[in-house]
């Protein structure tokens, strides 16, 4: 790890031509964090890179503070899994608006108020008990943000992104899904600006739900198709 | 291009590290990269596969390097430069070049909720034939162009079926280098697994490719 960002740093700081900031020491609280999250081997100066990319652009006039902080406010705290959640949980108790979602699913969507940027084109697929859709995006990381929000780490990764459509059975696997071995798995590549959602099994034993009971089963995870609905929640938020 | 962003097929890349309550951004910056970029987006000097395809021309050992948000941050920056809203020498210093005029943000706060509402589509509405229909059996064509394209190299070469028309959409290959939007349909086609892998893979399984008019030919 240690040599590794070093070389790292190296790298990053001829690539991006920082001068400024590309001299600057790790500091050991950076290091520290850095062990924490192997998979982001984030630079310290990253953090200075962008404030000073910042501070030229609005000085220049090309960039709006108050449009930044509302883009990440958006997506911090307005779009999410929670959108993708909802529309789940109306296809489970009304047939009809499950045939609709699945036929045309942008006016679907809309019908619950979401849609938009990164999900202007959506298609809804349906998992069965003879057929598992999962969802990768193999080229780089689209992502339905309007119903999912902004995809994971693992979603962006290396191993996801190239492992999915060669051996979908033991990426899911490792996600702690194990399928039977006569069920159709479908990939969905997301190569073009299509943008899908899987629309998961509702699990038994949940007749008794309410929508929005329903909707609180759903995880992100489900409805990228990593994972499947269980009857009752688990512990943390994935 | 033959990039190590297209990675469908790759079985060396370790296991999948999945973090539970993962944030939105791990970090401040990464929010603000991610708004600056969204806002810089507005200007329209570029296009969305143009900007795909910048990122891909980072080098394949900094690609596999860089976290996320870096590979943002060096493909907005070699845009920005590239469309000439910025020169490298103000990317270095971190001030505008003396003299320089100060402009207007073409992304302000008031337009971001219709941004983000309305999105930015990619379909287009004018009549252009399909050349394939649901059910026809189409080969991927075998192309290996050195500039952007969204056909992956496991499908190029391989035989599927057109399950759905989706319409008539932008064509990357073309749009990524400015030279045209040249709109076409797009289609779901459907691949066996066994096709795209050979016999390790479940007879039944299956994997769904986007693909435009000028990935396909008839098989």
């Amino acid at each position: 790890m240690r040599s590794t960002r070093r070389d790292f740093l190296a790298t990053a700081a001829s690539a991006a031509g920082a001068a400024a900031a590309g001299d600057l020491p790790v500091s050991a609280k950076e290091h520290e964090r850095g062990h924490d999250h192997p998979h982001q081997a984030v630079p310290s100066d990253m953090a200075l890179r962008v404030k000073s990319l910042e501070s030229l652009l609005v000085e220049k006039g090309l960039v709006d503070r108050a449009a930044l902080d509302a883009l990440i406010d958006t997506y911090e705290h307005k779009i999410g899994p929670r959108n993708g959640a909802h529309v789940v949980a109306r296809a489970w108790v009304d047939p009809a608006y499950k045939q609709r979602l699945l036929t045309d699913a942008n006016e679907a969507i809309a019908e619950l108020g979401f849609g938009g940027q990164q999900g202007e084109h959506m298609l809804v697929v349906e998992n069965t008990p003879q057929v598992h859709n999962m969802v990768v995006c193999t080229l780089c990381s689209c992502y339905p943000w309007p119903v999912l929000g902004l995809p994971p780490v693992w979603y962006k990764s290396a191993p996801y992104r190239s492992r999915s459509v060669i051996d979908p059975r033991g990426v899911l696997r490792e996600f702690g899904l194990d399928l039977p071995e006569d069920v159709e798995v479908r990939v969905w590549d997301s190569t073009a600006e299509l943008r899908y959602l899987v629309l998961p099994e509702r699990p038994a034993g949940t007749e008794g739900l309410t929508e929005d009971g329903l909707a609180a089963l759903v995880t992100r995870d489900a409805m990228i198709g990593v994972a499947k609905v269980l009857p009752r929640r688990r512990g943390d938020g994935a | 291009m033959n990039g190590v962003h297209d990675m469908g097929g790759m079985q060396d890349m370790g296991p999948i590290q999945e973090e539970k309550n993962e944030p939105v951004f791990h970090h401040s910056w990464e929010g603000r990269l991610f708004a600056i970029t969204r806002s810089m987006s507005a200007w329209r000097k570029w296009n969305l596969d143009a900007l795909r395809y910048q990122r891909e021309l980072i080098p394949p050992e900094q690609y596999l390097r860089m976290s996320y948000y870096e590979k943002w941050y060096q493909g907005l920056q070699d845009l920005m430069v590239k469309a000439g809203l910025v020169s490298r020498e103000e990317m270095e210093s971190g001030k505008p070049a003396a003299g320089s005029p100060k402009q207007t943000p073409a992304l302000t706060a008031d337009k971001v909720p219709p941004l983000v509402a309305q999105g930015t589509p990619a379909s287009r509405d004018i009549p252009v034939p399909p050349r394939f229909r649901a059910g026809q059996r189409v080969r991927a064509r075998n192309i290996n162009p050195v500039g952007h394209t969204r056909l992956p190299r496991y499908a190029r070469g391989k035989i599927g079926t057109v399950e759905r028309d989706h319409g008539i959409f932008v064509f990357p290959d073309s749009n990524a280098l400015f030279l045209g939007e040249k709109p076409q349909h797009v289609y779901s086609v459907r691949f066996l697994a066994r096709e795209l892998w050979g016999d390790q893979a479940k007879p039944q399984d299956t994997v769904y490719i986007a693909m435009w008019d000028d990935y396909l030919e008839p098989a």
